[in-house]
């Protein structure tokens, strides 16, 4: 009996449960709104199903796009483990592809090598620019926030002059760049991709569990990743604690700039092999907030929600065959997100209940 | 001569143009943090501002009650975040992150579910905008059409800008608003209902942010489109960051964005020009930076910005 009640506790304490509250409430509410627009949520979450289940391909297709949200949900969890809001994921995605994109078209290099030599480029240009942020704010004292989100904006309007740039720039194809060449890639081989039937099959998703796998070690198992939760938790406490926190700070920026950079590289060497003129921000940095967000900021848990993520970004493209609007998707996100963040009242209240017994 | 004048007021007329909307929803971002709720949402905001007064201009054909109403609906999206976050006592940056996904797709959602699919509304016609000042006394072309013949609501932000100074430094209310952002235990104390003020804050937080993305589709523009806002809200904040907090900070901020976009436009209109208008965009961000390290120097946050409040027994 005392244990079946430790058991019911630990559900109960446990965030993978609220998170699921969220996830069903945020289904209820786009169900609802599909009702009122006289859409019937079945038959639309029958096609989301399907368009995400219902072929090894579609299921393909749904890692190839959960993995560059899987890193910047990484890079935007690390961030929080510090206490800082990396709301520059985006920009600091932008610069990765960039600088994986320079290094895929103009070396020449073997294959691994090559893009080993691609994902350092992108983790050092992410990192950089997080770290630019991170100087302005311990030297300077400008919040983050704001340089984060002019920091974006100066890797977004770069990225399109890079395309425009001669080295770059492809002639055949008046807005993007050359293609980088095979050796850079990290489509998966022929026999792969012939058996999931999805050309851009890729080992994005690899990446993406070593990083997760790499970050949660550097968290939970490092005297770093204490340092950056004890500055997280209580900045002035880390300090008399002998922690230097600026220094703190600016390792965490720089940790979480590389993996939205890493995870740029992934979207251009598995997917896009070239960079195309933006015309508007491509919000990989932002979903990947709420991939952090729905993770509680776990590394590992980062994986599932970017996947859960990915799934319903490309089920989400099916919906338009039912004349659904696509964007049910995002109401669900925000309701799964603003669920989340209210989370602690179900806990409230279930927790209340049984102290009434 | 003729041609500076010319010039000059070109870019005065585009950053008249460029302004307004980030500074309407500046100007409601200071209410919300300077109260102590960061509002990160007022992009979503802004959004359903934009579409909501779009679609009433579309079915009133009057421009001043689509105006309003946007901005009725921005203030009910704001509702949201202010339940979550001062209720709830939910983490203030995770609900407006929910609400920027939740309040845009919802308004592209509505969007297509009235307009046959379609992601745009219609054109509205050039009745159902806000009216232009001074229509027909200046010559079209000429530096006082440019200059003082812009959307009404244009000067309106202006003008809010010295009420909403008047309200925070000058008012019973402002004194309360800016006390609740900095310490709301001390408040409570006192007597203060701290949750009735940061509701009434974050509620017009959103108003505002509505009449801002209401600008655009009213305005700047005739229709609604998904690339409209994205990212003016950002923007919004950090020119009230800029700004030190401060109505009158907060639109030199905006003022500084708008001026950088009037001479982008202008730069990239004239041939004699050749550096990349990529290049020329990025000069609002970077002068930010560079201003901020020279001379504005580090803000002081209000203390308990972004801190839900839960009263203590």
């Amino acid at each position: 009996m005392n244990n079946k009640k430790t058991i019911l506790q630990t559900i109960k304490d446990s965030s993978v449960l609220y998170t699921l509250i969220a996830i069903i409430t945020g289904f209820v509410v786009g169900a609802v709104l599909l009702a009122v627009i006289g859409i019937n949520p079945l038959e639309a979450y029958g096609k989301l199903a399907d368009g995400i289940f219902g072929k090894p391909k579609y299921i393909a297709w749904s890692i190839v796009y959960a993995s560059p949200l899987i890193l910047t949900g990484l890079s935007v969890a690390f961030s929080f483990k510090t206490g800082v809001f990396n709301i520059g994921a985006e920009g600091q995605f932008v610069v990765g592809s960039m600088a994986a994109c320079i290094v895929g078209v103009c070396l020449d290099l073997p294959p691994v090598l090559h893009v080993f030599a691609c994902a350092l480029a992108a983790m050092v240009a992410g990192a950089l620019w997080g770290t630019i942020v991170a100087v302005l704010k311990v030297k300077k004292g400008i919040n983050e926030v704001l340089s984060y989100i002019m920091f974006n904006w100066i890797a977004y309007y770069l990225s399109n002059y890079l395309v425009n740039t001669e080295f770059l720039h492809n002639e055949g194809n008046a807005e993007a760049t050359k293609d980088i060449v095979d050796s850079a890639s990290i489509i998966c081989p022929d026999f792969i991709t012939k058996l999931t039937d999805c050309k851009n099959t890729n080992w994005g998703i690899v990446i993406a569990v070593v990083a997760a796998i790499v970050i949660w070690f550097i968290i939970s198992k490092t005297t770093l990743g204490f340092q950056l939760r004890a500055v997280g938790f209580n900045k002035n406490a880390a300090e008399y604690g002998g922690i230097n926190s600026n220094a703190a700070v600016m390792k965490a920026m720089a940790i979480s700039g590389a993996m939205a950079g890493l995870g740029g590289m992934v979207q251009l060497c598995g997917m896009g092999s070239r960079i195309s003129q933006f015309s508007g921000q491509e919000g990989f940095g932002f979903e990947g907030i709420s991939v952090a967000l729905i993770a509680s900021s776990n590394p590992i848990g980062c994986i599932f929600s970017g996947i859960f993520y990915g799934m319903m970004k490309y089920g989400g493209t099916k919906l338009t065959l039912i004349n659904a609007p696509s964007e049910v998707i995002d109401i669900i996100m925000g309701v799964i997100v603003l669920f989340i963040a209210i989370s602690h009242i179900f806990r409230y209240l279930l927790n209340k209940k049984k102290g009434g017994k | 001569m003729d041609a500076f004048i010319s010039n000059l007021g070109l870019i005065i007329n585009a950053t008249l143009t460029a302004t307004p909307p980030l500074l309407f929803a500046a100007l409601g971002s200071c209410f919300s943090e300077r109260s102590g709720v960061v509002n990160i949402g007022i992009e979503g905001m802004m959004t359903v501002g934009a579409f909501s007064g779009s679609v009433i201009a579309l079915y009133t054909g009057n421009g001043w009650l689509a105006f309003l109403a946007a901005g009725i609906f921005g203030a009910l999206v704001a509702l949201i975040h202010a339940y979550a976050c001062i209720s709830c006592g939910a983490d203030q940056t995770i609900s407006g992150t929910a609400i920027n996904f939740l309040a845009p797709g919802l308004a592209i959602f509505i969007c297509r579910a009235m307009f046959d699919n379609s992601s745009d509304t219609p054109p509205i016609d050039t009745t159902a905008k806000i009216p232009k000042l001074f229509d027909g006394v200046f010559e079209v072309g000429s530096f006082g059409y440019n200059v003082f013949s812009t959307y009404a609501a244009a000067y309106l932000c202006f003008i809010l800008v010295a009420v909403v100074w008047f309200i925070f430094y000058k008012t019973k209310f402002g004194m309360r608003l800016r006390a609740v952002g900095e310490h709301p235990k001390a408040c409570d104390t006192l007597g203060i209902n701290v949750f009735r003020i940061r509701y009434i804050c974050v509620i017009t937080s959103g108003f505002l942010a509505g009449l801002g993305g209401a600008y655009i589709t009213l305005a700047t523009v005739n229709q609604f489109r998904p690339a409209l806002i994205v990212g003016q809200g950002f923007i919004a904040i950090a020119a009230v960051i800029f700004g030190k907090f401060t109505p009158q900070g907060a639109m030199k901020g905006c003022l500084l964005f708008g001026l950088c976009n009037g001479i982008k436009t202008l730069a990239s209109t004239n041939p004699n020009i050749a550096i990349s208008p990529n290049l020329i965009s990025m000069i609002p961000y970077i002068v930010t930076i560079v201003a901020l390290v020279l001379f504005v120097g580090k803000s002081h946050v209000p203390a308990a910005s972004g801190k839900p409040y839960t009263k203590s027994k």
